[in-house]
């Protein structure tokens, strides 16, 4: 199913189809043409994807067929184990958690996983993790640790659910105790929001001394949809508001809220998810090689020191 | 995060007292009494009728808790701009300009140092009626700075909470500091100096998600709102009515994430209660004190 704006992109291909089938059908030779056409293709494909407004980019991060985190994970790390489980109220579908290796290293992975269908999505809960995810995220947090495991998070959700058993278990107090857990950690971490960055549900496992985003990705304080119902009372200016909050890759680069993007290929990662996987893990690979060999002091003191000087303001001299 | 539309659906409290009174009567927005304003203010904003705790203006709260002429301000040189040009229905540039005039400071908070009972303290309030309360860079900064001069200082940190949580015409940068607070808190930690956090009506979002509920010590005042996602945001998605009490104080107190509900009238005197019996620890942590201390 294609995204509004990718209609013409959309009708082109299907007329290449088309085309081909009646060459191969009729025993023609129609390979100039169709190659003018693909020629075409690529140009168009290329000038929608580097003109897409904001809110485009949002329903690209959104896109049916997008990688979801755990396609991520199946492209980086060799061996992985889930390990479920938060030792006190439960299991959360929407956090995955677990162990393998990256570059013969181990890792703990942690991946905030929307579904790839509806049935897989209600099980997930489309992301959106309870107070137990994040439980389990400082669980493995303390295991890695224990065992000097870097820590990979691939952060894709729209927020931390707003449920009343979440805020009966504390949602607030458990993505405080993540964020302050995570930047706790004496080992690397590598965060890479692949999709949906929302909120403190996404920054709860964002606390990296790398933060990594895919050219396609957003990452936000609020949705546009909720933005939108607060600032215009009305949920339908959601693209005015995604223009507004600056919510793209190239915006987070540019306000030092990540610092690398890795590029999607043409047409976005749900037009060609084994490349797209295949460019986050070589991004992953990189980053952790950047970071091997620091300190646990160094380590603490790096991200800590990443994350006291983010904002802009102005500061009278004294 | 989001939950202005709502809170301003609510009675605010009426005037603040750095401003020329309203009037001589106002009305509790529990039970409806009407109060003199001058016994309002000297009961600290607790209706004498029913209790109810109405928001409590930032000067007459750092009035309430700071030992009479202790209070030095720290916050102020730090000034909010508008970084992502963020327009909605007004520019957030002439949104801040106006209440920065209104309040007569540059953002939500007011920090500096404080002696309470005694004990010696830096004291951070927000300003609910800034902007929601709501943490941009400024807010996020003040608390920062707040708490590493607080562990320089060796003073604890005693933070009043009021706010609607991350200002999102900020947006990313107003989520990243809930990880700048986090962080910053971290001195005080090590140096095992108390952070005690009130939370008061309203504490959501993304405040309550980040410094404001890793207080070694947690009270919240009298049937404040306290939570993450606000009730109307769960209400549309569980599209159920809320249970009575749902995330108020009393509430939270009873689901065991809070140390206790205090009345107004008895914050100074816990806030100084538990501080000096956190401090009488420090002597019997070995290796705990920072060289030279
Ligand atoms: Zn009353």
């Amino acid at each position: 199913m294609a995204l509004p704006f990718e209609k013409p992109i959309a009708d082109l291909e299907a007329k290449i189809r088309e085309m081909q089938a009646y060459a191969d059908e009729q025993q023609v030779d129609l390979t100039e043409e169709i190659s003018l056409l693909q020629q075409r293709l690529e140009r168009l494909t290329r000038e929608t994807f580097a003109h897409l407004t904001r809110w485009q980019r949002v329903l690209v991060a959104r896109a049916p067929g997008r990688p979801t985190a755990l396609d991520h994970v199946a492209a980086f790390v060799d061996g992985f184990v889930e390990l479920h489980g938060d030792r006190a109220l439960g299991d959360d579908p929407a956090l995955v958690a677990g162990l393998g290796r990256v570059d013969g290293a181990g890792v703990v992975v942690l991946a905030q996983q929307k579904g790839r269908d509806t049935k897989e999505n209600i099980h997930r809960n489309f992301g959106m993790a309870h107070p137990s995810g994040y439980r389990k995220a400082m669980r493995m947090m303390e295991m890695a640790d224990k065992f000097g495991l870097a820590v990979v998070a691939l952060i894709d959700t729209p927020g931390a659910y707003p449920g009343i058993a979440a805020e009966e278990q504390g949602q607030a107090w458990v993505i405080a105790e993540s964020i302050r857990r995570m930047s706790r950690l004496r080992v690397p971490a590598v965060a890479v929001v692949v999709g949906e960055g929302g909120s403190g549900g996404a920054l709860a496992i964002g606390v990296a001394n790398r933060v990594l985003i895919l050219e396609n990705a957003v990452y936000s304080v609020i949705s546009p949809e909720s933005c939108a119902a607060i600032r215009w009372r009305d949920a339908a200016e959601a693209p005015r508001a995604a223009e507004a909050l600056k919510l793209t890759s190239a915006d987070l680069l540019e306000q030092g809220v990540v610092d690398e993007v890795v590029a999607e290929p043409l047409g976005g990662a749900h037009k060609d998810p084994a490349a797209a996987v295949a460019a986050t893990a070589a991004a992953v690979r990189a980053a952790l090689a950047g970071l091997r060999g620091l300190g646990g002091d160094e380590i603490v003191r790096s991200r800590a020191e990443r994350f006291r000087h983010m904002g802009r303001m102005l500061v009278d001299s004294a | 995060m989001a939950l202005e539309r709502w809170f301003r659906r609510q009675r605010p409290t009426r005037g603040d007292d750095d401003a020329t009174p309203a009037g001589l009567w106002v009305k509790c927005s529990a039970c409806h009494t009407q109060l003199y304003r001058k016994d309002l203010v000297a009961h600290h904003f607790v209706c004498k009728e029913c209790g109810h705790h109405e928001r409590m203006p930032v000067t007459a709260r750092i009035a309430m808790l700071a030992d009479e002429g202790s209070f030095e301000p720290w916050s102020g040189a730090v000034r909010p701009v508008d970084a992502l040009g963020f327009v909605d229905v007004e520019p957030y540039a002439d949104r801040l300009a106006a209440v920065q005039q209104k309040a007569g400071r540059p953002d939500a908070i007011v920090t500096g140092a404080a002696l309470i009972e005694g004990e010696r303290v830096a004291l951070a309030v927000m300003d609910f009626q800034f902007l929601g309360g709501s943490m941009g860079s400024v807010v996020g900064e003040e608390i920062a700075r707040a708490a590493e001069r607080a562990a320089e200082e060796e003073r604890a940190l005693v933070m009043v909470a009021a706010s609607g949580g991350a200002r999102m015409q900020e947006g990313a940068l107003s989520l990243m500091q809930m990880a700048k607070t986090t962080v910053a808190l971290e001195g005080l930690a090590s140096r095992r100096l108390p952070y005690v956090s009130v939370l008061t009506d309203p504490t959501t979002g993304g405040v309550t998600a980040s410094f404001a509920t890793l207080g070694d010590v947690i009270f919240a005042e009298p049937d404040a709102l306290i939570c993450f996602a606000g009730p109307r945001v769960i209400q549309q998605t569980i599209k159920q009515d809320l249970p009575a009490g749902f995330q108020r104080a009393e509430f939270l107190l009873r689901k065991g994430m809070i140390d206790d509900v205090v009345p107004r009238g008895e914050l100074k005197r816990r806030l100084a209660t538990v501080i000096g019996l956190l401090r009488a620890g420090a002597a019997m942590a070995p290796g705990t004190l920072p060289a030279g201390a």
